[in-house]
């Protein structure tokens, strides 16, 4: 069974097409990296999979538990809000600018939502987050407030905060554009780590070496349609498109 | 009369106005939150008929609201609203409207991000807003409420038109009575005094948000 299951996924903003029938299913333990120019829908996509933008038509299924189907009508409906929420529980998003709650402290940040929305006990949650932070090296950080730590550390704990939910699959959309070059490294380090757990993960991406090395299966989309995908090295080494070679020639200098 | 004297029934007065102030802000706090919610609603009727209330409140004088609930009910219906209560309501009705702009200004100003953040991660909406998003909101408008909260001390004076013994009334009946203006001088220390002790508590809220940024 698949993790995600999305099938002819439409979305238009007013006359723009965006997405035009996309479908992506995700197995588990698999690393997805989806690249390509801006405006191409990386983003629209990741934000329909995570329910932030209502598709127009389609299909969205987590777990094969169904959340958007569309009828006869040709238009998605979503499943009731009990379902819904349940089936947000299956995955976490880390954003570009990381949206960590400013006046939460850095383990607040990690724990409230694990004790208010999960119901899970406090002492549990925060041995988990300690747990978690050590290993993303911000134990010192667990009083801190996000305007105390560098963008690095910021991306570092809202990944945390993602996985301590307990997410089936992580969602990444350009987890690494907001910070300054040489905090990149760490943020991509940690992600790297996930990998190798077999986390499954969706990572929209400009970094081209980190994709390659990091994803089983890498998607090149433009325009609104996965114009090529396939193993890393097939798609980037290897183009059969001549649109995803001319974007690809862009990164190699 | 003596000075002692005088002074001693201003600070009388003085014991209204701060009820009055108190009172005030205790209606008008959480009422502007529910007016702001009606500001913003989606529901087209609802919000226009909330804003045709926030803009008279903030286009007519204060004075003249107060006259208006006092003596509005009389004249129409003949009922008649005990001073101090046509004052509290006028001034709650007046500050709420003040304040739901207040609200509505510190909520939109909110990242959409934040929101989305407690979305992917599960909370309600009604979380959402009480824990994630009306802090900050706090914290944000703490320095256009103080503002608010400083012209009210001096509001409380305007309870004159309605004859309620609050401290400048009371000034001006002295003053009157006794032929001097010293009744002024000493309400405007008091005042003064009033503005001093309710901006040190201000301060001290602000400073007490300043834990994060
Ligand atoms: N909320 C919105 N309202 C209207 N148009 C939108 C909205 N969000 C995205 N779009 C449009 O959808 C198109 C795709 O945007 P999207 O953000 O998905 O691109 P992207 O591939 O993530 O680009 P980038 O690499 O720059 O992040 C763009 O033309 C954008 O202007
Ligand atoms: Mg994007």
């Amino acid at each position: 069974m698949n993790i995600l299951e999305m099938n002819q996924i439409k979305k238009a903003f007013g006359d723009n097409q965006v997405l035009k029938g996309i479908s992506l299913s995700v197995e588990k333990g698999e690393v997805v990296a989806i690249i390509g120019p801006s405006g191409s829908g990386k983003s629209t996509l990741l934000r329909c999979a995570t329910f932030l933008e209502t598709i127009d038509s389609g299909e969205i299924a987590y777990m094969g538990q169904k959340a958007a189907v569309t009828g006869q009508n040709g238009h998605a409906e979503y499943v009731s809000s009990a379902e819904m929420r349940k089936i947000r529980g299956y995955f976490g998003l880390v954003f570009q600018n990381f949206n960590l709650f400013p006046h939460y402290s850095v383990l607040k940040n990690v724990i409230d939502a694990p004790v208010s929305v999960q119901k899970r006990s406090r002492q549990e949650s925060v041995e988990e987050a300690r747990a978690l932070l050590a290993k993303m090296g911000l134990s010192d950080k667990e009083e801190s407030y996000p305007y105390q730590l560098s963008g690095g550390q910021q991306q570092r704990v809202s990944i945390v905060r993602a996985l301590a939910m307990h997410p089936e699959i992580l969602f990444f959309d350009e987890p690494t554009s907001a910070l300054d070059p040489e905090l990149t490294g760490e943020v991509l380090k940690v992600i790297r780590s996930l990998a190798e757990e077999h986390m499954t993960m969706v990572i929209v991406t400009h970094e081209m070496s980190f994709a390659r090395a990091v994803a089983d299966r890498v998607i090149f989309m433009d325009g609104g349609v996965i114009v090529e995908e396939g193993r890393p090295d097939d798609v980037m080494l290897n183009p059969q498109n001549e649109r995803t070679a001319s974007f690809l020639s862009r990164f190699t200098e | 009369m003596t000075f002692a004297t005088m002074v001693s029934q201003l600070a009388q007065g003085l014991l209204v106005s701060i009820e009055i102030f108190l009172l005030t802000l205790v209606g008008s706090l959480p009422l502007g939150l529910l007016v702001a919610f009606g500001r913003m609603s989606k529901f087209r009727p609802l919000r226009l008929v909330v804003q045709v209330y926030i803009s008279i409140m903030r286009g007519t004088p204060l004075v003249l609201q107060l006259m208006v609930v006092y003596f509005g009910p009389a004249m129409l219906f003949g009922w008649s609203i005990p001073r101090f209560s046509a004052v509290i309501l006028g001034m709650i009705l007046n500050y709420a409207a003040y304040f739901a702009e207040i609200y509505r200004g510190g909520i939109e100003s909110m990242p959409v991000g934040q929101y989305e953040a407690a979305e992917v991660l599960g909370y309600t909406k009604s979380q959402t807003f009480l824990k994630i998003i009306l802090p900050q909101v706090f914290k944000r408008i703490l320095p256009s409420v103080t503002n608010e909260v400083i012209t009210l001390v001096k509001d409380t004076s305007l309870a004159y038109v309605v004859s309620v013994m609050e401290m400048f009334t009371l000034a001006k009946k002295i003053a009157s009575s006794q032929t001097t203006l010293m009744p002024f001088v000493i309400a405007g220390v008091f005042y003064y005094i009033f503005n001093l002790v309710v901006a040190v508590i201000m301060e001290r809220m602000e400073r007490r948000l300043s834990y994060y940024r």
